[in-house]
Protein backbone atom coordinates (compact mmCIF):
# COMPACT_ATOMS: atom_id res chain seq x y z
CA UNK A 1 0.00 0.00 0.00
CA UNK A 2 2.83 2.59 -0.30
CA UNK A 3 3.16 4.91 -2.61
CA UNK A 4 5.66 4.37 -5.38
CA UNK A 5 6.47 4.70 -8.98
CA UNK A 6 3.08 3.58 -10.23
CA UNK A 7 1.66 7.17 -9.34
CA UNK A 8 3.75 8.50 -12.20
CA UNK A 9 2.72 5.62 -14.60
CA UNK A 10 -0.87 6.22 -13.71
CA UNK A 11 -0.61 9.76 -13.73
CA UNK A 12 0.66 9.85 -17.56
CA UNK A 13 -2.26 7.13 -18.56
CA UNK A 14 -4.88 9.16 -16.85
CA UNK A 15 -3.66 12.52 -18.49
CA UNK A 16 -3.18 10.40 -21.92
CA UNK A 17 -6.76 9.33 -21.17
CA UNK A 18 -8.27 12.56 -20.45
CA UNK A 19 -6.30 14.16 -23.77
CA UNK A 20 -8.21 11.55 -26.35
CA UNK A 21 -11.43 12.27 -24.37
CA UNK A 22 -10.91 15.70 -24.91
CA UNK A 23 -9.68 15.54 -28.85
CA UNK A 24 -11.24 12.31 -30.34
CA UNK A 25 -14.39 11.46 -28.49
CA UNK A 26 -16.46 14.58 -26.81
CA UNK A 27 -16.18 16.84 -29.83
CA UNK A 28 -17.94 14.85 -32.19
CA UNK A 29 -20.50 13.98 -29.55
CA UNK A 30 -21.22 17.42 -28.39
CA UNK A 31 -21.02 18.57 -32.20
CA UNK A 32 -23.52 15.82 -32.86
CA UNK A 33 -25.68 16.76 -29.56
CA UNK A 34 -25.79 20.57 -30.94
CA UNK A 35 -26.86 19.79 -34.14
CA UNK A 36 -29.79 18.00 -33.58
CA UNK A 37 -30.35 20.48 -30.59
CA UNK A 38 -30.89 22.81 -33.51
CA UNK A 39 -32.82 20.36 -35.45
CA UNK A 40 -35.30 19.72 -32.91
CA UNK A 41 -35.49 23.71 -32.86
CA UNK A 42 -35.85 24.01 -36.11
CA UNK A 43 -38.43 21.49 -36.47
CA UNK A 44 -40.26 23.25 -33.46
CA UNK A 45 -40.34 26.44 -34.76
CA UNK A 46 -41.61 25.32 -38.41
CA UNK A 47 -44.24 23.31 -36.55
CA UNK A 48 -45.13 26.66 -35.22
CA UNK A 49 -45.22 29.00 -38.39
CA UNK A 50 -47.50 25.94 -39.42
CA UNK A 51 -49.86 25.93 -37.11
CA UNK A 52 -50.36 29.82 -37.45
CA UNK A 53 -50.53 29.45 -41.15
CA UNK A 54 -52.92 26.78 -40.31
CA UNK A 55 -54.95 29.45 -38.18
CA UNK A 56 -54.39 31.86 -40.82
CA UNK A 57 -55.83 29.85 -43.93
CA UNK A 58 -58.83 28.59 -41.26
CA UNK A 59 -59.63 32.43 -40.73
CA UNK A 60 -59.63 32.71 -44.51
CA UNK A 61 -61.69 29.73 -44.92
CA UNK A 62 -64.57 30.99 -42.67
CA UNK A 63 -64.48 34.99 -44.29
CA UNK A 64 -65.04 33.25 -47.22
CA UNK A 65 -67.33 30.89 -46.51
CA UNK A 66 -69.44 33.68 -45.20
CA UNK A 67 -69.04 35.35 -47.83
CA UNK A 68 -69.80 32.63 -50.22
CA UNK A 69 -73.45 32.49 -47.96
CA UNK A 70 -73.83 35.67 -48.54
CA UNK A 71 -73.55 35.59 -52.08
CA UNK A 72 -75.67 32.63 -52.42
CA UNK A 73 -78.36 34.11 -50.12
CA UNK A 74 -78.42 36.99 -52.38
CA UNK A 75 -78.83 34.36 -55.75
CA UNK A 76 -81.54 32.79 -53.50
CA UNK A 77 -82.93 36.18 -52.41
CA UNK A 78 -82.56 37.28 -56.36
CA UNK A 79 -84.37 33.62 -57.61
CA UNK A 80 -87.37 34.21 -55.14
CA UNK A 81 -87.77 37.83 -56.89
CA UNK A 82 -87.85 36.53 -59.88
CA UNK A 83 -90.25 33.67 -59.59
CA UNK A 84 -92.78 35.88 -58.14
CA UNK A 85 -92.16 37.91 -61.07
CA UNK A 86 -92.89 35.57 -63.37
CA UNK A 87 -95.61 33.94 -61.47
CA UNK A 88 -97.10 37.77 -61.63
CA UNK A 89 -96.26 38.09 -65.41
CA UNK A 90 -98.32 35.06 -66.04
CA UNK A 91 -100.94 35.37 -64.29
CA UNK A 92 -101.24 38.74 -65.88
CA UNK A 93 -101.26 36.66 -69.70
CA UNK A 94 -103.46 34.43 -68.40
CA UNK A 95 -105.85 37.12 -67.98
CA UNK A 96 -105.35 38.66 -70.98
CA UNK A 97 -105.68 35.34 -72.54
CA UNK A 98 -108.65 34.39 -70.46
CA UNK A 99 -109.95 37.47 -71.64
CA UNK A 100 -109.65 37.05 -75.36
CA UNK A 101 -110.26 34.04 -75.36
CA UNK A 102 -113.72 34.72 -73.53
CA UNK A 103 -113.99 37.73 -76.40
CA UNK A 104 -113.09 35.04 -79.06
CA UNK A 105 -116.13 32.78 -77.59
CA UNK A 106 -118.67 35.46 -77.41
CA UNK A 107 -117.65 36.57 -81.00
CA UNK A 108 -118.65 33.02 -81.99
CA UNK A 109 -122.02 32.95 -79.59
CA UNK A 110 -123.24 36.70 -81.43
CA UNK A 111 -122.31 34.66 -84.73
CA UNK A 112 -124.01 31.97 -83.70
CA UNK A 113 -126.86 33.81 -82.81
CA UNK A 114 -126.58 35.48 -85.80
CA UNK A 115 -126.82 32.60 -88.04
CA UNK A 116 -129.53 31.12 -85.80
CA UNK A 117 -131.79 33.84 -86.26
CA UNK A 118 -131.23 33.94 -90.06
CA UNK A 119 -132.16 30.54 -90.25
CA UNK A 120 -135.19 31.20 -88.00
CA UNK A 121 -136.41 33.91 -90.08
CA UNK A 122 -136.14 32.11 -93.44
CA UNK A 123 -138.15 29.24 -91.91
CA UNK A 124 -140.72 31.63 -90.15
CA UNK A 125 -141.09 32.78 -94.01
CA UNK A 126 -141.62 29.36 -95.22
CA UNK A 127 -143.72 28.75 -92.49
CA UNK A 128 -145.97 31.47 -92.65
CA UNK A 129 -146.54 30.50 -96.00
CA UNK A 130 -147.46 26.93 -95.70
CA UNK A 131 -149.77 28.35 -92.64
CA UNK A 132 -150.95 31.11 -94.91
CA UNK A 133 -151.57 28.70 -98.40
CA UNK A 134 -153.55 26.47 -95.97
CA UNK A 135 -155.61 29.30 -94.60
CA UNK A 136 -155.98 30.45 -97.91
CA UNK A 137 -156.71 27.65 -99.54
CA UNK A 138 -154.87 27.84 -102.35
CA UNK A 139 -151.60 28.89 -103.95
CA UNK A 140 -150.38 31.67 -102.67
CA UNK A 141 -148.11 33.68 -105.30
CA UNK A 142 -144.86 32.64 -104.01
CA UNK A 143 -142.66 35.32 -105.08
CA UNK A 144 -145.43 37.90 -104.46
CA UNK A 145 -146.60 37.06 -100.91
CA UNK A 146 -142.68 36.11 -100.31
CA UNK A 147 -141.64 39.85 -100.72
CA UNK A 148 -144.45 40.82 -98.09
CA UNK A 149 -143.45 38.07 -95.68
CA UNK A 150 -140.28 39.01 -96.14
CA UNK A 151 -140.84 42.10 -95.43
CA UNK A 152 -142.10 41.06 -92.23
CA UNK A 153 -140.22 39.00 -90.98
CA UNK A 154 -137.45 41.60 -91.62
CA UNK A 155 -139.71 43.58 -88.79
CA UNK A 156 -139.51 40.58 -86.47
CA UNK B 1 -6.91 -26.13 14.72
CA UNK B 2 -8.06 -22.95 15.49
CA UNK B 3 -4.65 -21.46 14.89
CA UNK B 4 -4.11 -23.50 11.97
CA UNK B 5 -7.08 -21.44 9.94
CA UNK B 6 -6.38 -18.41 11.40
CA UNK B 7 -2.78 -18.46 9.74
CA UNK B 8 -4.64 -19.63 6.52
CA UNK B 9 -6.95 -16.55 7.09
CA UNK B 10 -4.21 -14.02 7.34
CA UNK B 11 -2.20 -15.44 4.38
CA UNK B 12 -5.48 -15.12 2.65
CA UNK B 13 -6.25 -11.42 3.16
CA UNK B 14 -2.38 -10.69 3.00
CA UNK B 15 -2.40 -12.62 -0.33
CA UNK B 16 -5.21 -10.55 -1.56
CA UNK B 17 -3.75 -7.03 -0.55
CA UNK B 18 -0.44 -7.62 -1.91
CA UNK B 19 0.46 -6.36 -5.48
CA UNK B 20 1.84 -7.55 -8.06
CA UNK B 21 5.36 -5.75 -7.96
CA UNK B 22 7.76 -5.42 -10.71
CA UNK B 23 11.12 -3.84 -9.07
CA UNK B 24 12.92 -0.93 -11.32
CA UNK B 25 15.95 -1.51 -10.30
CA UNK B 26 16.55 -4.88 -11.28
CA UNK B 27 12.91 -5.96 -12.96
CA UNK B 28 12.28 -8.82 -10.74
CA UNK B 29 8.66 -9.19 -9.74
CA UNK B 30 9.50 -7.98 -6.06
CA UNK B 31 9.21 -4.99 -3.77
CA UNK B 32 11.91 -2.49 -4.55
CA UNK B 33 10.55 0.40 -2.32
CA UNK B 34 9.94 3.74 -4.24
CA UNK B 35 11.14 2.56 -7.55
CA UNK B 36 8.46 0.27 -8.11
CA UNK B 37 5.54 -0.43 -10.44
CA UNK B 38 2.44 -2.43 -9.49
CA UNK B 39 1.95 -4.03 -12.41
CA UNK B 40 -1.97 -4.96 -11.95
CA UNK B 41 -3.20 -1.66 -11.25
CA UNK B 42 -1.31 -0.30 -14.22
CA UNK B 43 -2.72 -3.15 -16.62
CA UNK B 44 -6.36 -3.08 -14.98
CA UNK B 45 -6.45 0.77 -15.13
CA UNK B 46 -5.03 0.98 -18.88
CA UNK B 47 -7.22 -1.94 -20.62
CA UNK B 48 -10.45 -0.41 -18.60
CA UNK B 49 -9.62 3.06 -20.01
CA UNK B 50 -9.02 2.09 -23.32
CA UNK B 51 -12.21 -0.18 -23.14
CA UNK B 52 -14.12 2.73 -22.26
CA UNK B 53 -12.07 4.99 -24.91
CA UNK B 54 -12.48 2.18 -27.74
CA UNK B 55 -16.03 2.28 -26.78
CA UNK B 56 -17.37 5.54 -26.74
CA UNK B 57 -14.75 6.37 -29.72
CA UNK B 58 -16.67 4.08 -31.92
CA UNK B 59 -19.92 5.68 -30.88
CA UNK B 60 -18.60 9.10 -31.46
CA UNK B 61 -17.32 8.28 -35.09
CA UNK B 62 -20.77 7.23 -36.16
CA UNK B 63 -22.97 10.05 -34.25
CA UNK B 64 -25.38 11.42 -36.19
CA UNK B 65 -27.89 14.06 -35.05
CA UNK B 66 -30.75 12.32 -36.51
CA UNK B 67 -32.28 9.72 -34.63
CA UNK B 68 -30.02 7.51 -32.42
CA UNK B 69 -29.17 3.82 -31.76
CA UNK B 70 -29.62 2.14 -29.06
CA UNK B 71 -25.62 2.25 -28.04
CA UNK B 72 -25.27 5.75 -29.57
CA UNK B 73 -28.24 6.93 -26.60
CA UNK B 74 -26.17 5.06 -24.46
CA UNK B 75 -23.09 7.09 -24.61
CA UNK B 76 -25.43 10.18 -25.24
CA UNK B 77 -27.16 10.20 -21.54
CA UNK B 78 -23.28 9.49 -20.07
CA UNK B 79 -22.14 12.56 -22.03
CA UNK B 80 -25.17 14.74 -21.31
CA UNK B 81 -25.15 13.52 -17.79
CA UNK B 82 -21.54 15.03 -17.49
CA UNK B 83 -21.81 17.66 -19.42
CA UNK B 84 -24.91 18.88 -17.02
CA UNK B 85 -22.59 18.03 -13.88
CA UNK B 86 -20.25 20.67 -15.43
CA UNK B 87 -22.93 23.07 -16.60
CA UNK B 88 -24.10 23.28 -13.24
CA UNK B 89 -21.27 24.14 -11.04
CA UNK B 90 -18.55 25.44 -13.93
CA UNK B 91 -19.82 28.64 -15.47
CA UNK B 92 -17.10 29.53 -17.68
CA UNK B 93 -16.01 28.12 -20.73
CA UNK B 94 -13.31 25.26 -20.78
CA UNK B 95 -12.74 22.90 -23.50
CA UNK B 96 -11.19 20.49 -20.60
CA UNK B 97 -13.30 20.41 -17.55
CA UNK B 98 -16.60 18.34 -19.04
CA UNK B 99 -13.97 15.69 -21.00
CA UNK B 100 -12.10 15.59 -17.87
CA UNK B 101 -15.18 14.89 -15.49
CA UNK B 102 -17.16 12.53 -18.31
CA UNK B 103 -13.27 10.81 -18.49
CA UNK B 104 -13.09 10.31 -14.42
CA UNK B 105 -16.79 9.09 -13.84
CA UNK B 106 -16.36 6.54 -16.64
CA UNK B 107 -12.88 5.29 -16.20
CA UNK B 108 -13.57 5.42 -12.42
CA UNK B 109 -16.97 3.56 -12.25
CA UNK B 110 -14.98 0.83 -14.48
CA UNK B 111 -12.16 0.16 -12.02
CA UNK B 112 -14.72 0.77 -8.93
CA UNK B 113 -16.96 -2.21 -10.79
CA UNK B 114 -14.09 -4.31 -10.82
CA UNK B 115 -14.69 -4.66 -6.95
CA UNK B 116 -18.09 -6.40 -8.07
CA UNK B 117 -16.28 -9.54 -9.80
CA UNK B 118 -15.95 -12.26 -7.44
CA UNK B 119 -12.59 -11.71 -5.14
CA UNK B 120 -11.03 -15.17 -6.37
CA UNK B 121 -11.99 -15.20 -9.94
CA UNK B 122 -9.10 -13.15 -11.42
CA UNK B 123 -6.11 -13.99 -8.99
CA UNK B 124 -7.23 -17.53 -8.94
CA UNK B 125 -7.31 -17.56 -13.24
CA UNK B 126 -3.80 -15.22 -12.71
CA UNK B 127 -2.31 -18.02 -10.19
CA UNK B 128 -2.55 -20.89 -12.61
CA UNK B 129 -0.99 -18.77 -15.05
CA UNK B 130 2.16 -18.96 -12.77
CA UNK B 131 0.90 -14.88 -11.97
CA UNK B 132 1.88 -14.70 -7.71
CA UNK B 133 -0.02 -11.99 -6.82
CA UNK B 134 -3.20 -9.89 -8.60
CA UNK B 135 -5.13 -7.17 -7.20
CA UNK B 136 -8.17 -6.30 -9.66
CA UNK B 137 -9.65 -3.33 -8.57
CA UNK B 138 -7.07 -0.77 -9.35
CA UNK B 139 -9.32 2.26 -7.66
CA UNK B 140 -8.28 0.68 -4.37
CA UNK B 141 -4.67 1.55 -4.69
CA UNK B 142 -3.68 4.76 -3.06
CA UNK B 143 -1.08 5.04 -6.40
CA UNK B 144 -3.95 5.66 -8.60
CA UNK B 145 -5.97 7.50 -6.61
CA UNK B 146 -3.18 9.97 -5.65
CA UNK B 147 -2.70 10.09 -9.68
CA UNK B 148 -5.93 11.24 -10.32
CA UNK B 149 -6.16 13.62 -7.78
CA UNK B 150 -2.59 14.87 -8.17
CA UNK B 151 -3.46 15.25 -11.94
CA UNK B 152 -6.87 17.39 -10.21
CA UNK B 153 -4.42 19.53 -8.01
CA UNK B 154 -2.21 20.11 -10.82
CA UNK B 155 -5.08 21.40 -12.97
CA UNK B 156 -6.45 23.50 -9.89
CA UNK B 157 -2.83 25.60 -9.47
CA UNK B 158 -2.44 25.70 -13.27
CA UNK B 159 -6.19 27.54 -13.62
CA UNK B 160 -5.57 29.40 -10.86
CA UNK B 161 -2.45 31.13 -11.86
CA UNK B 162 -4.14 30.66 -15.20
CA UNK B 163 -6.92 33.10 -14.20
CA UNK B 164 -5.88 35.29 -11.21
CA UNK B 165 -2.48 35.18 -12.22
CA UNK B 166 0.38 34.89 -9.73
CA UNK B 167 -0.67 37.81 -7.74
CA UNK B 168 -3.98 37.29 -7.71
CA UNK B 169 -3.27 33.80 -6.69
CA UNK B 170 -0.77 34.94 -3.86
CA UNK B 171 -3.22 37.17 -3.03
CA UNK B 172 -6.04 34.51 -2.32
CA UNK B 173 -3.94 32.57 -0.48
CA UNK B 174 -2.64 34.99 1.70
CA UNK B 175 -5.38 37.57 2.15
CA UNK B 176 -8.30 35.49 2.84
CA UNK B 177 -10.23 35.08 4.96
CA UNK B 178 -8.65 37.84 7.02
CA UNK B 179 -8.15 40.90 4.43
CA UNK B 180 -5.28 41.99 6.74
CA UNK B 181 -0.83 42.25 6.05
CA UNK B 182 -0.77 40.91 9.78
CA UNK B 183 -2.82 37.99 9.03
CA UNK B 184 -0.89 36.87 6.46
CA UNK B 185 1.07 33.93 8.17
CA UNK B 186 -2.28 32.73 9.83
CA UNK B 187 -4.12 33.13 6.47
CA UNK B 188 -1.38 31.51 4.30
CA UNK B 189 -1.59 28.49 6.63
CA UNK B 190 -5.00 27.95 6.64
CA UNK B 191 -5.31 28.66 2.61
CA UNK B 192 -2.75 26.05 2.39
CA UNK B 193 -4.23 23.29 4.27
CA UNK B 194 -7.33 23.97 2.18
CA UNK B 195 -5.81 23.84 -0.74
CA UNK B 196 -3.48 20.37 0.03
CA UNK B 197 -6.68 18.87 1.82
CA UNK B 198 -8.91 18.97 -1.76
CA UNK B 199 -6.47 16.63 -3.43
CA UNK B 200 -5.52 14.20 -0.17
CA UNK B 201 -9.38 13.91 0.62
CA UNK B 202 -10.37 13.09 -2.94
CA UNK B 203 -8.14 10.14 -3.02
CA UNK B 204 -8.67 9.35 -0.01
CA UNK B 205 -11.95 8.95 -0.07
CA UNK B 206 -11.97 7.46 -3.38
CA UNK B 207 -9.55 4.96 -1.87
CA UNK B 208 -11.10 4.10 1.91
CA UNK B 209 -14.16 3.33 0.11
CA UNK B 210 -13.19 1.03 -2.30
CA UNK B 211 -10.72 -0.38 -0.11
CA UNK B 212 -13.21 -1.23 2.68
CA UNK B 213 -15.45 -2.98 0.17
CA UNK B 214 -12.90 -4.96 -1.57
CA UNK B 215 -11.72 -6.37 2.34
CA UNK B 216 -15.62 -6.99 3.26
CA UNK B 217 -15.66 -8.92 0.03
CA UNK B 218 -12.25 -10.82 0.89
CA UNK B 219 -13.92 -11.71 4.77
CA UNK B 220 -17.22 -12.58 3.21
CA UNK B 221 -15.43 -14.91 1.23
CA UNK B 222 -13.47 -16.40 4.64
CA UNK B 223 -17.09 -17.50 5.79
CA UNK B 224 -18.68 -21.18 5.29
CA UNK B 225 -20.34 -21.30 1.95
CA UNK B 226 -23.80 -21.23 3.21
CA UNK B 227 -23.59 -17.79 4.14
CA UNK B 228 -21.38 -16.84 1.36
CA UNK B 229 -24.42 -16.01 -0.88
CA UNK B 230 -26.61 -13.92 0.95
CA UNK B 231 -23.92 -12.07 2.27
CA UNK B 232 -22.05 -11.19 -0.70
CA UNK B 233 -25.14 -10.21 -2.41
CA UNK B 234 -26.15 -8.25 -0.23
CA UNK B 235 -22.83 -6.45 0.25
CA UNK B 236 -22.46 -6.48 -3.67
CA UNK B 237 -26.22 -4.62 -3.90
CA UNK B 238 -25.08 -2.25 -1.75
CA UNK B 239 -21.19 -1.64 -2.75
CA UNK B 240 -22.72 -1.29 -6.29
CA UNK B 241 -24.49 1.97 -4.90
CA UNK B 242 -21.16 2.93 -3.49
CA UNK B 243 -19.54 1.90 -6.79
CA UNK B 244 -21.50 4.60 -8.93
CA UNK B 245 -21.74 6.87 -6.05
CA UNK B 246 -17.47 7.25 -5.62
CA UNK B 247 -17.18 7.81 -9.47
CA UNK B 248 -20.08 10.69 -9.06
CA UNK B 249 -18.66 12.13 -6.04
CA UNK B 250 -14.94 11.98 -7.78
CA UNK B 251 -16.09 13.84 -10.80
CA UNK B 252 -18.36 16.25 -9.50
CA UNK B 253 -15.24 17.47 -6.62
CA UNK B 254 -13.04 17.33 -9.78
CA UNK B 255 -15.67 20.11 -11.12
CA UNK B 256 -16.55 22.06 -7.94
CA UNK B 257 -12.34 22.35 -7.18
CA UNK B 258 -11.49 23.47 -10.65
CA UNK B 259 -14.69 25.48 -10.91
CA UNK B 260 -13.18 27.86 -7.35
CA UNK B 261 -10.20 28.27 -9.16
CA UNK B 262 -11.69 29.52 -12.27
CA UNK B 263 -13.66 32.34 -9.70
CA UNK B 264 -11.99 35.25 -9.55
CA UNK B 265 -12.80 36.92 -5.77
Amino acid sequence: MNINATLFGQMITFILFVWFTMKYVWPPIMKALEERQAKIADGLSAAERGQRELELAQEKVIEQLRAVKQQAAEIVDKANKRATQIIEESKEQAKVEGRRQLELAQEDIQQHITSAKNELRKNVVSLAMTGAERILGREVDKNESAKLIEDLVGEL
Amino acid sequence: MSAKITVTSTEYIQHHLTYLHLNLKNFTLTNGGFWTLNLDTLFFSFVLGVAFLYFFRKVAVRMTSGVPGKLQNFVEVIVEFADSQVKDCFHGRSELIAPLALTIFVWVFLMNFMDLLPVDLLPRIAGMMGIPYLKVVPTNDLNLTFALSLTVFVLIIFYSIKIKGIGGFVKELTLQPFNHWAFIPFNFLLEMVGLIAKPISLSLRLFGNLYAGELIFILIALLPWWIQWPLGWMWAMFHLLIVTLQAFIFMVLTIVYLSLAHEDH
